[in-house]
């Protein structure tokens, strides 16, 4: 991301270093992590010094400072998909993914997440990935689901538009 | 002045004061780790616990949190008290099993048996050692990072602290002494931060006595004369 | 567009928009909500808007993409007015059949209709479908019927008439009477009586003052909030500026959650067409009352939910809670007096100031007036949200509303309050929703999730997934509850992977009570509660774990023994096929020869459940 890019985004919420978690969210969406010198560069602009922004950065889950994956699945483990089996899901995906929650393949093709939960409890088990939401999913299901996504092609159907 | 009480004991505190400062002040023996007066109270530990009765009812708090209020009726050494800041010890000892301060309170407090596996920690999240960093000498060295289990103090990205002036307040500051100093030939290095830095030696004199960062900051904020620290301070007095 | 400035402009505008409205006319709505979205609701209404472009060109049929309905289990949701003919589990395919058959024709299509799982009948109306009977939907009806993007159809069913009501027939102090009258109690989880925290902000001393709207929803299981910020915006913007005018505030905030954008995309487009239409700046009607909203974003935190870290997000700080032995309403968001509540709290306002305090407090109990909105989801058939007078059993949610359990299973426990909450057993099942007799048996209103779970759930195991969901997201500060829940989750773990002993349960309850005694806010205060409930009502179950080292709901994997019941295995191999560790082993049949019965060894075999799902003869045993 260019520093002028940066600064737009600065503009955009008046320069205002209360708006520091919606400035670093808006880098994110862009940049899909939040590279150190990005992070340096803000503190400057905002006169918020690098520990309070680092802090910041690490407290909340929105944020991320290591490069994420191509794509993104991300697992409910709300109580509702708990109970239905999200772990066993989540414990099959993990498997075939080669990766932890938090962590991303190393082809850099998936980042895997939890979230605690998407509001979807109604088709739980739910696995999003990419923003589009996969219901009653089982550990036989996986494999898959997750084929559509292996190559770089990103799937249409029933994105969350916003 | 606003007067209350104390164990039944009359004190008064300041307005705007917290409860832990009077009683220590009075000589009333309430147990604290994260509490220091050049800081804001914080309230981590959770060992200075008290029980606060205000218009009846008691209420579990820190003290170090709880303003001086009028008339408020503090107790220090109830059963609850004296059970819930056993069972704190604890927990930072099974944390921190090595810490000889830890362990010298966990004595006092007859919580000698940890029930939980051992951790080998150091750092008792007190904060103490960012607060002063923050709020006294302004360098914003280190913080806390990530949240719950998680939760630790290192430097921004971890690594070397970038912003320390190695003043040592935070080896000074820290209750359990896990932030070491050391200072070879004219380097001091604050080892937990992995930070060197070379310090400014006197003109007259010709010992190391601060490090050039440090003066450096300070001569900034004072609006001090190019030449300030030149000279050390034994020399000039 | 011009803004309107007196409560006539208004109504004057309402009018036009109600007498451009044939009610006769046919009217399709299909349910957006994000559970329709995520059962495909999209794809149906592309269908249907081409249908009724081919088809009708356009005309004489409306189609209107609306909130949701509530009834998640059964979406993608259809509802044809005016005769209110339901379909549920629509697929893009249908829209043609819908169209011919119904639109058309009159006729209705048999299988889309709502089907009772107990009498096979098949259900015409809304409202006769017994998910919706004996609910009472004083805040949730709307959503159905208007499209969130639009302010026309808010104006439609009453929109903004509380909003004219107070700004002009009232005064601030009556406001609040009126609030303190309905004795309107925090849906958030707290339960705190909104008319008193109104007053004390009002008294407090500062010119500037704070209203705030908390839709941060942490709770796992819990999506109320969403789907009314998503589904009605402009209810919970109408009951903020009513409050802020009762207070003296002129500025708000509305805190979503990161995890919800649509819900930030639809309050956004509310927030602007309020404000295009002098509903929202200064001189709002003509009242001469300012009054402006701003949306702040959570990053992914469930502390940042509780009040006092809310506000230090806001402020651009950490969501690390401070010790409130000053209230908020006294000194909150940047040290001013700020006034916080719930998406449903704020929601509830219009309907109090407009129908009053003496017919809201006809509904609910004693000590908790009006209705709740609650997610039915877990074990139980109905899955969706549910609006119910307060004082309703739980016997009728989870069985008259919910159509009990799938699959016949016996019920084994209700979750309410989330994290902070606990498990009711079946044998207080006909306790009445009410605040105070939720919170007496050791569990609490919370947020309004409620967790079903059957025989098949184990209730250690949902004790440890609690711990680990606030181990997680405590922020860390006080010693109590970052040790606390770790412990907890630690001795959790131990016992449900074989090593518990029976010293474990009382070190668990010691560790609660000083989780819960000295931490400073509400998420290490009700930390314990999933692990204390569950224990109380289900002490056998750890007592099992413990003694037999045998989980009795087959959920705790280190527990459980996989086994091939030679017997009835049919030597098709499909368990090895899809055994992960090589554990199977077995010689298939084939033409040539009769196989061997398949083996799991007991040492490979990682406990994940594949070879039980391949096996399509019920071979594979789970002791």
């Amino acid at each position: 991301m260019t520093q002028s890019e940066i600064e737009a985004i600065i503009e955009r919420y008046g320069r205002k270093d209360s708006a520091i978690l919606s400035i670093l969210q808006d880098i994110q969406t862009k940049e899909r992590y939040l590279p150190r010198d990005t992070l340096e560069y803000v503190g400057e602009k905002l006169h918020i010094p690098l520990n309070k922004i680092y802090r910041i950065a690490t407290f909340y889950r929105a944020l991320s400072l290591m490069p994420r994956g191509r794509h993104e699945v991300c697992v409910c483990m709300g109580t509702a998909c708990h109970v239905r089996g999200a772990q066993r899901v989540l414990d099959q995906i993990t498997l075939e993914l080669g990766a932890r929650p938090g962590e991303t393949t190393k082809d850099l093709n998936f980042t895997l997440e939890t979230v605690n939960c998407l509001g979807v409890c109604a088709a739980g088990p739910v696995v999003a990935i990419d923003g589009q939401y996969f219901g009653k999913m089982s550990p036989g299901k996986v494999e898959g689901t997750l084929k559509r996504f292996q190559s770089d092609r990103k799937k249409e159907g029933t994105n969350v538009k916003t | 002045m606003i007067p209350f009480t104390i164990d039944g004991q009359p004190v008064e505190g300041r307005e705007g004061g917290n409860v832990l400062e009077v009683a220590l002040d009075a000589g009333i023996e309430i147990p604290h780790l994260c509490y220091h007066e050049s800081v804001k109270p914080y309230g981590a530990c959770r060992l200075c616990l008290v029980e606060v009765a205000k218009n009846g009812r008691p209420r579990m708090t820190t003290s170090c949190t709880y303003p001086v209020l009028e008339g408020i009726e503090v107790s220090t050494r109830s059963d609850r008290i004296l059970r819930a800041r056993r069972m704190i010890i604890e927990l930072i000892l099974a944390m921190c099993p090595a810490d000889k301060l830890i362990q010298e309170m966990a004595r006092e407090m007859g919580a000698e048996q940890v029930r939980f596996k051992k951790e080998d920690k150091d750092c008792i999240l007190c904060g103490l050692c960012a607060r002063i960093c923050d709020e006294v000498v302004g360098a914003h060295a280190i913080q806390f990072a990530s949240r719950g289990d998680r939760r630790e103090m290192i430097p921004p990205f971890g690594g070397e602290a970038m912003n320390c002036i190695a003043c040592g307040a935070c080896v000074v500051a820290c209750p359990v002494d896990v932030i070491k100093m050391k200072e070879e030939g004219d380097q001091r290095t604050i080892i937990r931060w992995k930070r060197t830095l070379p310090m400014k030696k006197c003109k007259i004199c010709g010992n190391s006595f601060a490090p050039w960062f440090q003066l450096e900051k300070f001569r900034e904020k004072a609006k001090l004369p190019k030449d300030f620290y030149e000279v050390c301070y034994t020399c000039r007095t | 567009m011009s803004r309107l400035s007196s409560p006539q402009e208004l109504e004057k505008f309402r009018n036009d928009i109600l007498s451009a409205r044939d009610p006769n006319q046919t009217l399709i709505t299909v349910c957006g909500g994000t559970g329709c979205h995520a059962s495909g609701c999209h794809a149906v209404v592309d269908a249907l808007k081409k249908v009724i472009q081919e088809k009708a060109e356009g005309n004489g049929v409306d189609l209107r993409v609306t909130g949701c309905h509530g009834f998640c289990e059964r979406g993608p949701l259809v509802v044809l007015h005016p005769r209110k003919i339901l379909y549920q589990r629509v697929k893009p395919d249908d829209a043609l059949t819908i169209f011919e058959e119904t639109v058309v024709n009159g006729r209705i299509v048999e299988n889309l209709l709502y089907d009772h799982l107990a009498t096979g009948k098949r259900i015409v109306t809304e409202e006769d479908v017994p998910f919706y009977q004996k609910q009472k939907r004083i805040i949730f009806g709307n959503n159905g019927n208007i499209d969130p993007t639009r302010i026309e159809d808010y104006l439609a069913v009453g929109g903004y008439r509380a909003l004219g009501k107070a700004l002009f027939s009232m005064k601030p102090e009556e406001i609040i009477q009126e609030v303190k009258k309905a004795n309107l109690r925090g849906r958030g989880g707290g339960g705190f009586p909104a008319g008193v925290k109104w007053e004390q902000c009002r008294n407090a001393s500062g010119k500037i003052k704070y209203v705030i709207c908390n839709a941060d929803e942490g709770d796992p299981g819990a999506y109320m909030d969403r789907s009314l910020l998503e589904g009605n915006p402009h209810s919970v913007l109408e009951g903020m500026i009513i409050g802020a005018y009762a207070i003296g505030a002129h500025e708000g905030y509305v805190f979503v959650r990161h995890e919800y954008p649509l819900a930030v995309v639809n309050i956004g487009i509310a927030i602007e067409q309020a404000r295009e239409w002098g509903l929202l700046g200064k001189d709002i009607l003509g009242s001469g009352f300012e009054f402006d909203v701003q949306i702040s974003r959570g990053g992914g935190a469930f502390v940042a939910g509780e009040s006092t870290a809310l506000m230090a997000t806001i402020e651009g700080n950490v969501g690390e809670p401070r010790a409130k032995h000053i209230h908020t309403v006294i000194s909150g968001l940047w040290d001013r007096p700020t006034n916080l509540n719930n998406v449903e709290t704020w929601a509830n306002v219009p309907v109090i100031i407009e129908q009053g305090a003496d017919w809201y407090t006809q509904i609910g109990t004693e000590g908790s007036k009006g209705t709740k909105i609650f997610s039915l989801v877990g074990k139980v058939n109905n899955t969706g949200l549910v609006e119910v007078p307060m004082g309703i059993t739980l016997r009728e949610i989870v069985y008259d509303i919910g159509g009990g359990i799938p699959g016949g299973k016996k019920f084994k426990a209700v979750q309410t309050g989330g994290p902070s909450g606990g498990c009711i057993p079946e044998s207080l099942l006909d306790l009445p929703v009410d605040f105070d007799r939720l919170t007496e048996v050791g569990s609490m209103m919370g947020s309004g999730g409620m967790i079903v779970m059957d025989e098949s759930t184990c209730m250690v195991d949902v004790a440890k997934y609690f711990m680990n969901f606030l181990k997680d997201e405590s922020c860390g500060k006080c010693t109590s509850c970052r040790e606390g829940t770790k412990r907890m989750h630690e001795i959790l773990t131990e016992i449900t992977e074989g090593r518990g002993t029976i010293d474990h349960l009382s070190l668990l309850e010691d560790l609660g009570w000083v989780t819960a005694e000295a931490s400073m806010c509400a998420l290490g205060g009700t930390a314990p509660n999933p692990v204390l409930s569950t224990l109380q009502y289900f002490r056998d179950e750890y007592e099992e774990h413990i003694i037999n080292k045998r989980c009795p709901a087959k959920v705790c994997r280190a527990l459980l023994r996989y086994r091939v019941i030679s017997e009835v295995c049919k030597r098709c191999g499909a368990c090895a096929k899809v055994c992960p560790s090589e554990a199977i082993s077995g010689k298939r049949k084939t033409k040539k020869e009769e196989g061997t019965p398949f083996k799991i060894d007991a040492r490979k075999c990682i406990r994940c459940g594949m070879c039980f799902e391949a096996c399509k003869f019920e071979a594979v045993e789970i002791q």
